[in-house]
């Protein structure tokens, strides 16, 4: 293609990229560099139903004139990725010295928000992300060696959990696990124990979002291998046969190689999904024990607080984080594809 | 011809479907629009709905428990999204802090007939908002279940505790206690007002430094620990409207509760029989000692936004006047809150309220930095609650977390 009509192809694309992805991250890494300028505060007598009172205020007339000065407010540099709330540089320097073993520096670091939430995300997409594809993988073989007539039906049912959104799917299981809920109550039914809480626990708080994770993920996974094994070529299928193999074996050694492409691609968007974890913490109110960054996001835009450069730092660090986790997932790609444009 | 026996049509419907509301005979008249946002309790539906009332624009309202992490971002856009929020003694700081909201004097002074002087809000000398509620948080029972227990109602948590204890040994109930304990916003509240029953003070004097991890701080949450025992499993996740269903189910015996919830809980329609006869309210309860109950004061109140237009706040101030207008008080918004609108009558379900006021109960303070401490006790307290740590711990990491906060913000250096 000449370069020309490459560029005119390509324009559209690279500019709606600069506009929606390129832009926002410039945006997000420059607002984390900044925080509101220190508050001008005076003291000032405030009326309300109960009486007047002494109180301190923000002087709103100079904190405008110091705003209009300087929009972006006070530059700190890299002061909130190193702040309790971030990476907690400090902290951890100090739990590093105060602590005898490692058990204890473990659980000192799990005190502090952002690696208790790196601890709930990591384990939640580590955990996730396989089973999907296994269960995603597991329908769609299913499924296919279904009757003609029977697949549409199926195929309706096996997306419904997707077809639910996050929200919706999490506050009605949220309900159901509840201690006086359908679920909750069989439960102690089950394990004859009148005061077990799904809630109340981390641990089963963690095996409840896993499980409401996986739920929600597998018919992705199992529609995307389920087109996928509408192209597995028959012969080699038949040929297989032939030679004797299991049906086990012709999944492991025809179907899966045949998908792994597709396997790859999924892993890669749910790997990316499930870092980025957030409606099933706020549907399941698991806060309490379970955090992900957009959960941090999240609560740090709203409320009477909105600290919004602790919100833009942690979106750096969830992009941060992202990168990471796909490094590995790219850099195969890139070699598969240097391979075959070698060939 | 046609159109004005229509139009006589139409005015003679509204005038007999809606003849309560329009008892005066004339109704509220706007000329732009209006839009409102604010949380979601009964009390505050009834002011909604009497704003919506107003012809000649639209009136929107967006009531939600979440209305504070949409409130701030919505007023800030020119023009706002919202024209005025309802909000209460917390959340006017963060409006004031962003600079969201206008001075209301030259629309009082032209349509705030009726207010009185106690409605007005100021802060430094100019008025901010109109409060039209005031609430609290205080004991409501269940006289069956204490009665049946031997026990009358409790003066102090120590009493709750204890009484709590017996109810449960007697197998009355599994979990007699009940209580707004969501991790967030609402555990923060508990901690506030049994810090406040403790005589604590939040922050050194004259500064937005924090001083909470002490020995008030830690009898604090050795009570709510202590209270949470004998609370369903599940209450890091109820917040009021969990709470309340609880209640209603018959499942509580005892809680600390919204002034502002009370009716609905004695209400035929929405609660159980036997719980609609038994509901009982009480005085705030004291704690360690102390004579200060542990509870605090809270006005509810609206503003206007300030990057709206004029005419647009003419007609917000209309329409809202109209949402607290005496005449609207009637059987069935008066019980709904202790009103400070002229005319209202405390009734059975605002007795709570009225003894925190009488009890000279602290009002929750104002302060700009008062919510960064709210936010980092939500989060922080959790881990003592759940017993992964000690109270001290607890204690260190909300004032670390506030710290931050208070730093990125720029109320400490």
């Amino acid at each position: 293609m000449k370069h020309k009509t490459f560029f005119w192809f390509f324009l559209p694309t690279a500019s709606a990229m600069i506009l929606f992805i390129a832009l926002p991250i410039f945006s997000i890494v420059i607002q984390s560099l900044f925080t509101p300028h220190d508050a001008v505060i005076i003291v000032t007598e405030n009326c309300d139903p109960f009486g007047c009172k002494q109180e301190t205020t923000i002087d709103q007339e100079a904190t405008r004139d110091l705003r209009k000065s300087e929009p972006l407010g006070k530059f700190v540099g890299l002061e909130i990725y190193k702040d309790r709330g971030h990476l907690a540089v400090n902290e951890i320097k100090e739990i590093w010295v105060e602590s005898n073993n490692f058990a204890e520096f473990r659980n000192n670091i799990g005190n502090l928000p952002f690696y208790r939430a790196m601890a709930f995300t990591l384990t939640f997409t580590f955990t996730v992300t396989p089973l999907m594809l296994v269960f995603g993988f597991i329908i769609a073989l299913a499924v296919n060696s279904l009757h003609q007539t029977l697949k549409g039906l199926t195929i309706f049912f096996s997306l419904l959990p997707m077809i639910v959104s996050p929200l919706i799917g999490s506050l009605v299981l949220f309900w159901m696990i509840d201690s006086r809920g359908i679920i909750g109550e069989a439960l102690q039914y089950l394990f004859e124990d009148p005061d077990l809480s799904l809630k109340a626990s981390t641990g089963l708080t963690w095996v409840m979002l896993i499980v409401y994770g996986v739920w929600h993920a597998a018919p992705f996974s199992f529609v995307v291998f389920y087109a996928g094994l509408q192209t597995l070529p028959m012969d080699t299928i038949e040929s297989a046969k032939i030679d004797g193999a299991s049906r086990l074996q012709q999944v492991w050694y025809v179907v899966i190689p045949h998908l792994m492409p597709l396997i790859t691609f999924v892993a890669l968007m749910q790997l990316m999904d499930n870092f980025r974890v957030f409606e099933p913490i706020v549907g399941f109110s698991a806060e309490a024990h379970a955090q992900s960054l957009s959960w941090f996001i999240f609560n740090d835009l709203g409320g009477e607080t909105r600290l919004l450069s602790s919100a833009a730092t942690s979106s750096v660090l969830t992009i941060i984080g992202v990168s990471i986790l796909l490094f590995p997932v790219l850099i195969r790609t890139w070699r598969d594809f240097n391979e075959k444009s070698a060939k | 011809m046609i159109k004005n026996i229509m139009r006589l049509v139409v005015a003679s419907a509204i005038a007999v479907f809606a003849a309560p509301i329009f008892a005066d005979g004339h109704g509220c008249k706007i000329s732009a629009r209006v839009s409102i946002v604010g949380n979601e309790f009964p009390a505050i539906h009834a002011v909604a709905d009497g704003a919506k009332v107003c012809k000649g624009s639209e009136v929107k309202a967006n009531l939600t428990a979440d209305h504070q992490k949409i409130n701030v971002a919505g007023m800030s856009g020119n023009p706002a999204e919202y024209t005025s929020a309802i909000i209460a003694n917390s959340s006017i700081v963060a409006l004031m802090n962003n600079d969201v909201i206008r001075p209301l004097d030259d629309l009082v002074a032209k349509h705030g007939k009726g207010l009185k002087k106690n409605q007005l809000i100021t802060i430094n000398g100019k008025v901010m908002a109109v409060a039209f509620m005031a609430n609290a948080q205080h004991l409501v029972y269940r006289s069956d279940i204490l009665e049946k227990a031997g026990l009358s109602a409790p003066k102090t948590y120590e009493d709750m505790l204890a009484g709590a204890k017996i109810i449960k040994d007697k197998g009355l109930m599994d979990y007699p206690l009940g209580g707004a304990y969501k991790a967030g916003w609402n555990l923060a509240q508990e901690f506030t007002n049994m810090y406040i029953g403790h005589g604590g003070e939040f922050f050194k004097p004259g500064s937005a430094e924090v001083s909470i991890n002490n020995a008030k701080g830690v009898a604090t949450l050795e009570m709510l620990k202590a209270l949470s025992a004998y609370m369903n499993p599940d209450f890091l996740t109820h917040d009021s409207n969990a709470t309340s269903a609880e209640w209603k189910a018959g499942n509580v015996a005892m809680m600390n509760m919204w002034g502002s919830r009370m009716g609905p809980l004695m209400d035929p329609e929405q609660s159980t029989p036997t719980v609609v006869k038994t509901t009982t309210l009480g005085d705030p309860m004291t704690v360690g000692g102390g004579s200060t109950p542990a509870t605090t004061l809270w006005w509810d109140g609206w503003t206007v936004a300030k990057n709206i237009s004029d005419a647009e706040a003419e007609a917000t101030f209309i329409a809202m006047m109209n949402g607290i207008n005496p005449k609207r008080l009637d059987d069935k918004m008066m019980p709904l809150a202790v009103w400070l609108i002229e005319g209202f009558k405390p009734g059975p379900a605002n007795v709570g309220v009225a003894a925190a006021a009488r009890m000279n109960a602290i009002p929750y303070p104002m302060l700009p930095y008062q919510g960064l401490l709210h936010s980092a006790l939500g989060s922080e307290i959790v881990d003592f609650m759940q017993g992964k740590e000690d109270a001290a711990t607890a204690l260190a990491d909300v004032e670390a977390a506030y710290t931050a906060a208070a730093k990125e913000k720029g109320f400490l250096n």
